[in-house]
């Protein structure tokens, strides 16, 4: 027998990661922010506030804020009116080939917004096949490309996050509760007024806020589609690209103001949402009943009608790329041409693709396991600090962090532009509050004993995180890795700051050959992308145990 | 091998709250000793800061001579079955119970062996390749005491383990637990709120309030000699009156309310002086009779009829109220409003102080007291 021992402290090892995640968003986030906001007020060796005057003297720079948030909003709202019905007609009656309309769903959301607007362009554009269909009839449809427009394509762009959130949170609603309504004589249409949307407040909100956020730094389709009808990101982008050399500083100061209206417009969400704290937890979820008649027969046009007129300009896209084109109109008939030029071009961009893309969802899988980790089990000062920061990016507009990587990262000590490491970097910093937020509610509810009884049956602590903990959450992972991996294909507005041809993606050339009028290639990387979608959502269907799509 | 394990002076705060202090605890080897207490008595914070998930503020906690404050848990060599039993639910019943023996890089042929043995041990061996999520609740906590025990631990710790599951299965898993324990002959710690399970399975039971032993000892002892009114309400179910007590030519008589007198050969003899006391009279400690000479007034006011026995609940001349459980017999339950006599079967009585802190009762066991001395001593 020994006697006692002497006390040591002990060697924990999460708290050297703790110490390597704080590091790792002191460079790449907090820098590069600081390193922004020094470029906006300090120029030349003093400080100066001339570039957000110059922003503000100006209509033609002040407007945009005005047509951004307008725009933003009418899309959250349009995006809550079909994605929450939607979702509530998919978790309580019986619609005909249900599996499949989900599976549309999720990819109307998964293509590059501007890729929708594209599409539309060719549908219901100046030239479009839907417009020259209807001019022999004398009929004038009305313009697609401004406000309407961009309305038009985000929300159909992004009713399906609505719709998914709120499927999540439908199935969190108690089926009792919906008896119970009905018993005291609330039924039908009032009973979703007055139960099931407040029951739902707290997603619908969550989703609102995603939806604004992505509206609002989308910039692909005003550009496309918006013509005369400038919106903040926009102007970012120009800002950015008309300044010669290295001096980013209005770029910069438009940026700040960018992150000021999304914190504001993310404080307003977080106070209404504390109106609605609640939790549910179904002991019997809502089931699915079948509907008759002219009841059935409406929810189904609703559903379909919705899906179908989203998922058109998808198909069309494909569609085109199998057209035969001259130079860079379409002609009758059809060919392979348009594949054929767009994999000449194409050795850098189809590999760049995956490469890029695996590598930063691999990262962002494994730090928000660690982050998630951290916040949950191992509450302290540093990890919540840790919680916060992670939350940082989500309010952030894309290419607002594009700038700051560059301004931060293109002089010593730290010269990344130009390379693949500040890709992965970027999308790594932009999809991490998402990935982050979900592994949370996954190991949430995962009780802690079990880590307690490997413990105690002598695993380390890191076996025990790796042996049990991260297998436990391997499905619901594997839920959030879905969208992760197919957002980050198609994530532009950062990349378009941040590419050079040797980090060219897929998306990037679609964007490219549409700017430069060549639609049939175009079209043909567009469909390569969608193709790369379906067959990452079936192999996922396939892994996957509950085949549950989640953010 | 099993161990003994010595608590002296422990101390647990969350921030500024004090949880635990001055606690000090003996458990004998191979004994099955038991933390009984109510919600929120500090039972499973002792439980945790013995396993090493909860930080030990102060006092030193030894397995034999080893001391285990600043050991990792996984270096502890201990058992510990969880209230929601733990199970991995991605692996098979099998690999549940082979996991601890695997960490510990035995041979492969060895971690068979032992496995084999475990799920035998436990029965659930037909089981073996099933995942956790088709097994019932019982044969869910088959497999975590299997799991505990294959990994041939120095210790056993076992917290609120059956109450997950339906009673009927409570009363059968709890004589599986105490059989295992018997035969593999490990020292045990069993931490329950449910004070017929502690009885039920254990050696010795400590009973804990407010992060204070209130007394240690065997089930008889905690029943028959509660060491202070705490641990009398706790153990089984009581009667509290407040009584008088006189001393008559050096032999103490007990004076209740109701103004009956009992002679009671059961003080201790430097405790009796006239006082005031509580008097704890347990249901089945007192006689009902409607023929009695003598004895205390009461009156019935309700019966509830379970089979063995039969409760009365009555109420006194003073209004003041009382259970009573009587064998049953054949022929009518006395019916409400009856006036009965009660006669108390002294010798079973016991009686406190005044506050309720100390019994004035010979044969109080309270293996807390050797602490207790010491620390007079000092």
């Amino acid at each position: 027998m020994t006697a006692s021992r002497p006390k040591t402290k002990e060697f924990d090892v999460w708290q050297v990661i703790s110490w390597a995640v704080l590091a790792m968003y002191a460079l790449f986030l907090i820098y590069p922010l600081l390193k922004l906001l020094w470029a906006a007020v300090y120029v030349d060796g003093s400080f100066t506030l001339e570039y957000f005057g110059q922003f503000f003297a100006k209509k033609y720079y002040t407007n945009t804020i005005w047509n951004s948030v307008k725009v933003s909003l009418l899309v959250t709202l349009i995006s809550l009116v079909i994605g929450v019905p939607l979702a509530y007609f998919y978790t309580k009656y019986e619609i005909k080939g249900k599996t499949a309309l989900q599976v549309l769903i999720i990819l109307c959301s998964m293509s590059a917004p501007f890729i929708g607007a594209y599409s539309w362009i060719l549908l219901l554009g100046r030239n479009g096949l839907i417009t020259n269909l209807f001019k022999p009839l004398g009929i004038q449809l009305p313009t697609i490309y401004g406000m309407r427009g961009i309305l038009l394509v985000q929300a159909l762009q992004l009713f399906p996050l609505v719709f998914l959130y709120v499927c999540g949170g439908l199935k969190n609603l108690d089926n009792s509760l919906l008896e119970a309504a009905e018993n005291m004589g609330c039924s039908g249409v009032k009973r979703f007024f007055t139960v099931v949307i407040p029951l739902c407040m707290p997603t619908i909100l969550a989703s609102a806020l995603l939806v604004f956020m992505r509206a609002f730094a989308d910039f692909g389709t005003p550009l496309l589609i918006g013509e005369g009808y400038r919106t903040f990101p926009v102007i970012i982008y120009n800002a950015y690209f008309s300044e010669v050399g290295t001096n980013h500083n209005f770029g910069a100061a438009i940026s700040i103001i960018a992150i000021v209206i999304t914190t504001v417009i993310f404080l307003i969400q977080r106070f209404a949402n504390s109106k609605f704290q609640f939790t549910m937890n179904a002991l019997h979820p809502i089931e699915r009943t079948e509907v008759h008649g002219a009841k059935s027969f409406f929810i189904n046009l609703f559903c379909w009608l919705v899906v179908m007129i989203s998922f058109s300009p998808q198909i069309y896209v494909i569609y085109t790329s199998f057209q035969k084109t001259s130079g860079k109109l379409f002609v009758s008939g059809y060919s392979l041409d348009s594949y054929r030029k767009a994999f000449e071009s194409a050795d850098r961009a189809i590999p760049n693709t995956y490469i890029i893309g695996l590598e930063a969802l691999a990262i962002t899988i494994i730090i928000a396991i660690l982050i998630a980790y951290l916040v949950v089990r191992r509450q302290n000062r540093m990890n919540d600090t840790i919680d916060t920061l992670s939350m940082v990016p989500y309010i952030i507009p894309g290419s607002v962090i594009g700038i700051a990587l560059v301004i931060a990262f293109n002089a010593k000590p730290f010269v990344l532009t130009g390379t693949v490491a500040i890709m992965v970097i970027a999308l790594v910093i932009r999809r991490m509050p998402y990935t982050i937020r979900s592994s949370v509610a996954i190991l949430q509810q995962i009780p802690i004993s079990i880590e307690e009884a490997a413990l105690s049956l002598g695993s380390t602590k890191l076996e025990a995180f790796f042996k049990i903990t991260v297998p436990m959450m391997g499905n619901g992972i594997l839920s959030g890795a879905i969208i992760s991996w197919v957002t980050i294909i198609t994530e532009l507005s950062t990349a378009i700051i941040l590419y050079n041809l040797k980090t060219i993606t897929l998306t990037l050339e679609v964007y490219i050959n549409v700017t430069r009028g060549s639609y049939g290639i175009a079209a043909a990387y567009a469909t390569i992308l969608t193709a790369t979608t379906i067959i990452s959502l079936l192999l996922f269907m396939k892994v996957s145990k509950n085949k549950e799509i989640t953010f | 091998m099993s161990v003994n394990i010595k608590v002296v002076d422990a101390l647990k705060k969350y921030g500024d709250n004090t949880i635990i202090s001055d606690l000090s605890l003996d458990v004998r080897e191979g004994e099955f000793f038991t933390l009984l207490g109510p919600s929120g008595c500090g039972k499973t914070t002792l439980l945790r800061m013995i396993a090493g998930f909860n930080s030990i503020e102060g006092g030193d906690f030894f397995f034999n001579d080893v001391r285990i404050n600043d050991m990792d848990p996984a270096k502890r060599n201990i058992g510990m079955v969880f209230q929601n039993y733990a199970i991995f639910p991605n692996m098979t019943v099998e690999k549940n119970v082979a996991f601890g023996l695997k960490n510990r890089k035995l041979p492969k042929e060895k971690i068979q062996e032992q496995t084999d043995k475990f799920l035998k041990l436990m029965q659930i061996d037909e089981y073996r390749d099933r995942m956790p999520e088709r097994l019932s609740g019982g044969q869910q906590q088959r497999v975590a005491l299997a799991r505990a025990l294959a990994i041939t631990p120095d210790v056993l710790l076992m917290d609120e383990p059956l109450s997950n599951l339906d009673a009927k299965l409570r009363v059968e898993m709890r004589s599986v637990i105490k059989e295992i324990q018997h035969s593999v002959g490990i020292t045990t710690i069993y931490v329950t709120h449910d004070q017929e399970e502690a009885m039920a399975v254990s050696d010795r039971i400590a009973v804990m309030n407010h992060g204070d032993i209130q007394q240690v000892g065997s089930p008889k002892d905690l029943y028959q000699r509660p060491a202070n009114l705490f641990v009398a309400n706790f153990i089984g179910r009581t009667n509290i009156m407040k009584g008088k007590l006189k001393a008559k030519d050096g032999k103490a008589v007990l004076i209740l309310k109701s103004g009956h007198e009992a002679v009671m050969d059961t003080i201790r003899p430097e405790e009796i002086r006239d006082r005031e006391v509580n008097v704890s009279i347990r249901p089945e400690e007192m006689v009902v009779s409607t023929d009695a000479e003598t004895g205390i007034h009461a009156t019935i006011d309700d019966s509830v009829f379970l089979g063995l026995n039969t409760t009365y609940f009555v109420h006194f001349e003073d209004g003041e109220k009382a259970i009573i459980i009587q064998e049953s017999k054949i022929g009518s339950i006395l019916p409400k409003g009856t006036d009965v006599k009660l006669n108390l079967k002294t010798e079973k009585l016991n009686i406190f102080d005044e506050s309720g802190d100390h019994s004035l009762m010979t044969g109080v066991v309270n293996d807390l007291d050797q602490y207790r001395k010491k620390a007079d001593a000092v």
